[in-house]
């Protein structure tokens, strides 16, 4: 590349530099921009109330917030975490960047309607931020009836009218990639020539598709209930509480495999990457992933042991929700075995990676526990749960969230950061991250309820390291923010393919990628991550 | 502080807690057999086989079926066995003994009230005799709540309009943890209280005594009476329940515990329950010869006012009840 | 790599978007979004289907009770209307294959007015539950649901008291048909949209996809109805 002589070539960062050519870009890369901005400002919100509630949490009485305050920063932790950076992180912004660069499309399906999809994500997230200023929401952030309906005195109608919007935003952005992965690919590009990138996106989607909607009309139900005053979850009138709950992890069981897939997706390209070899066991991986959001639309009921279900339908929930660590245990396995013999580079993006296999393994290990029924009698509802959750959810999916991120920096702003500092805040978060979060294992294990503000004295040690160990993260994050912003001022240019990865991304598109993509067509005559075509190894 | 005299399990309290704990000792070596086994060959293969120079092209291995074999049946061995283990545990518990002492428990925001067979009640604590079986039947007069006691490693929700079942067989006398589970609201970490396992002799004995044992743990820490009264003043009365007759609404100031006639001729006890719903819903019940002109104070008023007002109501309401 | 600026002069069809590489892979993305947008849009329902098998089962008397309050007349006659305005975009759809901007518009314009009778029916229907303080939470009055209901009832049946869950019945009535005519409504604005687009020549014999997946959507919306009055009027 010898682009010192003329004027740099307009990519699409350059291309257009009023609010307006952003606000109003189809542009699939620009959009995934856009989410990115979105999504790291209700992350440091998300973080922010965890700071708070973790400092409460250091000592067993009160002595920072007001027990009122303390629910509904824990509500509005859950909330935002879930369902404006979880669910939206790596589809929003990595997969509307990659997906069509990936598989040779000159963008997604819709365009505009994946502009719509990011407008309707902020107005989602505007109710909720409302709710927020307004006072705040106290209901936890899975909404239980009759007290989010009938009894609860927060905004309960802002925050549920803001995840029911922002709901729509990810069933459309769910269709977009299904529609541009069935109908869009290169030619050449066969569903087995696939970055699994790609087959998480799919598995993803269809999820979103069909689980998202249940969420919607439950939402609207409740609020039927609050505002009209109609009684479908109320003892009152007759209705069940409990078929609240079943409606409601309908969608949110299947959900965090909304939240975890697009993870396996980011590490199956970072491991194959930096060991530079296919990933072991192509065909398992992918189709593990279909099989996880197929069974995993079968398995809500292990919410609800303990919630007067009946204990038949428990025995089914309870083995379906093993069926699924099969096929995950497949995936953990190949990917152990594509370092086997390989090339392997401790980079950034890779100590994410392995990062998240520990963390997450620890994570699905303990989901085992939980959906042991008489094991799950005792552990429902305490600590355990929360550390469970964090270690899929922090420990699995934002460490592979980050992993990507830092993956495809260069690509976005075709900067490259600084490797040290990288480094440097990976290694922090791992340890800060086992440091919070593996204390709170003990303290389930002992009987410590989760939502709790005051607590026994007998588990303050563990929650002692655990706001200690929060701190410590925090260091991590921002080291992490940092070296990343920093790069886009100060950062060497990267080149096409720094990493030297194989892929239409890196391959078929300068860094920062133009405006339009593949002004020439591709064909694809490869398997994915064929490492030993010496082509990608040419100009970096 | 002495870390190594720190507790990091919870007491067995029972022969169900002990079995317990053999099903976690078994989940516990499967994963710390994977963790260890995951972990270790991955930082074997990442130090063995790390990039030495720019120039590493690794041959390509070949995919084997062996892995996805032994990586699919060997877990599904091993998770067969924590499903009908944790299932045989959990049927075998499910059922009470016939000879099971039944006590009834209700949760309301914030507090468990017992109610032991003879009618004695408690707040908050339970008193209990070693060595019987107890079942408990429980229900809630507002949200789901969830009865937790962790020695004994049972928990069951406690649901509005419905009565749940769960039974215990305390085996050692003393004190033990008993915590709501379910989020229910504001003072959802103070809805906790003791359960007392005592001998037998001693539980007779507490049973046909007095009956103010147990602790009412404060809504808050002004008097609930107090600012009941000012609340009603500024909400109810002012505006009302003026007591004058021509009033818009009924003169209910001390009227706590009694019978009231509806518009329908029905009649209806004014309990917490009555009072409560009156605010949240007022046309419920409509009380004979007045409109249904009362607002709803839902978002107006919070629980915890609206429980201070009816502890209000109730100290009026003299000998009522 | 060539620069974005220089723009490719491909020679240029004109109704695909620039971003397929063909009209068919256009045609046929489109077909399957919409189909996609289908399948969540049966999942949606279904919560309230869900809803509506439970508490049926639950409360099987208030279920027939409430059913015996409804006008199976007018819910016929809505009924009919509601096919009648399928048949009418079927219509538009074949006139839109002949070219026919005329009756593209005639058939669009019939469709809407057959919409506009259905919801003034509707309108008839509600109206005649607010009178009788059937609407749980807004003006739910016992007493009066009860008279209703004897009125109601078939004869020899005599009914003392409420049933249990009769409110369920009335509030799972309200959203479904809500939800329902929302769709309608929504149906309204994208045919007047699409009428607009009409009017103004914008689709021809080789290309009328709005039109065709109207068609698609109302019949969906239609469809959804067909369940509705058997489960709400005849149970
Ligand atoms: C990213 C999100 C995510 C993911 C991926 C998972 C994955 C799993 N979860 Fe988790 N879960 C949550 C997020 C997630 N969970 C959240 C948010 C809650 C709480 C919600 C709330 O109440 O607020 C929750 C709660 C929760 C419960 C209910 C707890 C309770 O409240 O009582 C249960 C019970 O069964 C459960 C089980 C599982 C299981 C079995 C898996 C499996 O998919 C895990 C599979 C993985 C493995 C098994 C590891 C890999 C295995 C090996 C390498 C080999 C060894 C394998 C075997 C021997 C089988 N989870
Ligand atoms: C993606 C999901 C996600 C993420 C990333 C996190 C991240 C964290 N969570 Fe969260 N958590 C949930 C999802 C998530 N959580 C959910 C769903 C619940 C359940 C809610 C409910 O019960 O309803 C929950 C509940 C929950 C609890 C239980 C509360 C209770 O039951 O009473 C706790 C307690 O420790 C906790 C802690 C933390 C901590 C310490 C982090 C840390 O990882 C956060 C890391 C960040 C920092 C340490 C801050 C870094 C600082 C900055 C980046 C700058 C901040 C800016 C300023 C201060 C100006 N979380
Ligand atoms: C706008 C005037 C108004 C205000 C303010 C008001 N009420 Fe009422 N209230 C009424 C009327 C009118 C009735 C009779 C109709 C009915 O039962 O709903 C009534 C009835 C009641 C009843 C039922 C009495 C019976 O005889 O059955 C209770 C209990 C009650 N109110 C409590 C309260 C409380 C507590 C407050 C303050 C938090 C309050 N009200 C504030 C107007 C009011
Ligand atoms: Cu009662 Cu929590
Ligand atoms: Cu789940």
């Amino acid at each position: 590349m010898n682009d010192n002589n003329t004027s740099p070539p307009l990519n699409y960062l350059t291309n257009g530099h009023t609010v307006k050519s952003w606000l109003l870009t189809v542009d699939h890369k620009r959009i995934g921009v856009l989410y990115l901005i979105a999504m790291t400002c209700f992350f440091l919100v998300g973080a922010t109330a965890a700071t708070l509630f973790r400092l409460e949490l250091a000592t067993h009485n009160a002595n920072v917030l007001a027990n009122d305050t303390y629910n509904r920063l824990f509500t509005m932790h859950g909330i935002i975490m879930v369902f404006f950076f979880l669910i939206p992180a790596v589809p929003g912004v990595l997969g509307n960047f990659l997906v069509p660069l990936m598989i040779g499309a000159k963008d997604v399906a819709f365009p505009r309607l994946n502009l719509a999809s990011w407008y309707i994500y902020m107005l989602g997230g505007l109710f909720t931020l409302a709710a927020i200023i307004g006072g705040g929401i106290d209901t936890g952030w899975t909404f239980y009836t009759p007290y989010s309906s009938v009894y609860a005195d927060s905004h309960v109608i802002l925050a549920g009218t803001g995840v029911f919007i922002t709901g729509f935003s990810s069933i459309l952005t769910g269709l977009n990639f299904i529609v541009t992965i069935h109908k869009m690919r290169a030619p050449g590009l066969t569903w087995m020539r696939l970055p699994l990138f790609i087959w998480a996106q799919y598995s993803t989607a269809i999820i979103n598709v069909l689980g998202t909607p249940v969420l919607a009309i439950t939402l609207l139900l409740v609020l039927a209930e609050r505002v009209l005053g109609f009684g479908i979850f109320d003892p009152q009138k007759g209705g069940d509480p409990v078929l609240y709950q079943h409606m409601f992890w309908f969608y949110s069981h299947p959900a965090v495999y909304i939240m975890i897939l697009p993870g396996f997706g980011v590490v199956s390209e970072v491991l194959a990457c930096f060991s530079r070899k296919r990933i072991y066991g192509y065909e398992f991986v992918a189709f593990s992933s279909l099989a996880i959001a197929a069974i995993g639309f079968f398995v809500w009921g292990h919410h609800m042991f303990t919630s007067s279900q009946s204990p038949y339908a428990g025995l089914i929930f309870s083995i379906l929700t093993y069926l699924v660590g099969i096929p995950t245990a497949i995936k953990i396995f190949n990917w152990t075995a594509t370092l086997y013999k390989g090339s392997v580079e401790l980079s950034a993006p890779m100590l994410y990676t392995l990062g998240f296999i520990g963390l997450f393994l620890v994570g699905g290990l303990t989901g085992l526990f939980l959906a042991t029924k008489a094991l799950n009698v005792h552990l429902h509802d305490t600590y355990f749960v929360v550390a469970h959750f964090h270690y899929v959810m922090v420990g699995g999916m934002m460490m592979a969230w980050l992993a990507g991120l830092h993956f495809w920096w260069p690509k976005m702003f075709g900067k490259l950061y600084n490797e040290f500092w990288a480094r440097v805040g990976a290694v922090i978060i791992f340890f800060g991250f086992n440091f919070t979060f593996f204390p709170q294992f003990i303290a389930g294990y002992m009987g410590m309820p989760r939502r709790y503000h005051v607590y026994d004295i007998e588990y303050q040690p563990f929650q002692m390291l655990s706001t200690a160990g929060a701190f410590f993260m925090g260091i991590g994050l921002i080291i992490c923010l940092v070296t990343l912003v920093s790069s886009i001022f100060t950062g060497r240019p990267s080149g096409k393919n720094p990493w030297k990865a194989t892929g239409l991304e890196w391959n078929y598109a300068s860094s920062p990628p133009d405006t339009h993509n593949f002004t020439v067509p591709v064909k694809v005559d490869v398997e994915a991550y064929d490492y030993t075509d010496e082509r990608i190894y040419q100009d970096a | 502080m002495n870390f190594f005299a720190i507790k990091t399990s919870p007491i067995a309290a029972s022969e169900f807690a002990r079995e317990w704990d053999k099903l976690w000792a078994y989940l516990m070596a499967v994963s710390v057999f994977f963790t260890v086994a995951i972990c270790g060959v991955i930082i074997f293969f990442a130090i063995r086989y790390r990039r030495r120079s720019d120039a590493d092209r690794p041959a390509p291995t070949k995919d084997g079926k062996l892995l996805e074999i032994l990586g699919s049946v060997i877990p599904f061995i091993l998770v067969m066995i924590m499903f009908f283990w944790g299932a045989k545990l959990y049927f075998d518990a499910r059922i009470p003994p016939k000879d099971a002492i039944e006590i009834l428990v209700t949760g309301k925001q914030w507090m468990w009230k017992m109610q032991h067979p003879n009618g004695k009640r408690e707040i908050n604590d339970l008193h209990v005799p070693v060595g019987v079986p107890i079942k408990l039947t429980m229900t809630s007069e507002d949200v789901i709540h969830s009865f937790y006691l962790p020695d004994f490693r049972k928990k069951m929700d406690v649901l509005p309009g419905k009565y749940t079942q769960m039974w215990f067989l305390p085996e050692k006398e003393g004190r033990f943890h008993l915590f709501c589970a379910e989020y229910c609201g504001t003072e959802h970490s103070l809805m906790i209280g003791s359960l007392y396992v005592v001998s037998q002799a001693e539980y007779e004995r507490w049973l046909s005594t007095g009956m103010t044992s147990g602790s009412v743990v404060a809504a808050s820490s002004e008097d609930p009476v107090a600012a009941g009264q000012a609340l009603w003043e500024v909400h109810c009365m002012a505006a009302c329940h003026t007591g004058r007759p021509g009033a818009i609404g009924p003169n209910i100031h001390h009227a706590f515990g009694t019978m009231r006639e509806l518009e329908t001729g029905e009649f209806i006890l004014m309990d917490e329950n009555y009072v409560r719903n009156s605010m949240i819903n007022p046309n419920d019940d409509i009380a004979k010869g007045y409109p249904a002109a009362m607002n709803s104070f839902r978002g107006t008023l919070n629980n915890n006012q609206m429980n201070q007002i009816i502890a209000y109501l109730k100290s009026v309401g003299e000998g009522a009840q | 790599m060539s620069h974005a600026a220089a723009t490719t002069d491909h020679e240029h069809k004109p109704y695909q978007q620039h971003h397929f590489e063909s009209m068919e892979q256009q045609t046929q993305s489109t077909l399957l979004g919409i189909w996609l947008f289908m399948a969540q849009e049966i999942l949606f329902f279904g919560g309230l289907f869900t809803a509506y098998t439970v508490y049926r089962i639950l409360y099987p008397q208030a279920w027939a009770m409430g059913a015996g309050t409804q006008n199976v007349f007018l819910g016929m006659v809505n009924t009919i209307v509601l096919i009648g305005s399928s048949l009418s975009i079927v219509l538009a759809v074949h006139s839109a294959r002949h070219n026919d901007k005329k009756g593209i518009l005639k058939w669009f314009a019939l469709t809407l007015l057959l919409g506009l009778v259905f919801f003034g029916v509707k309108a008839v229907e509600y109206g005649t539950k607010w009178e009788h303080q059937l609407v749980p939470g807004l003006n739910w009055d016992d007493h009066h649901a009860l008279h209703t209901i004897q009125e109601h009832a078939p004869k020899g049946v005599e009914v003392t008291e409420l049933p249990k869950g009769i409110q369920l019945y009335y509030s799972l009535y309200f959203v479904m048909t809500g939800m329902h005519a929302l769709h309608m409504i929504i149906g309204f604005g994208l045919a007047i949209w699409i009428m607009i687009k009409a009017a103004r020549g914008r689709f021809n014999a080789e290309y009328y996809p709005h039109v065709e997946y109207f068609g698609l959507y109302w019949h969906f919306v239609d469809i959804v109805w067909i369940f509705l009055f058997p489960l709400l009027y005849l149970v």
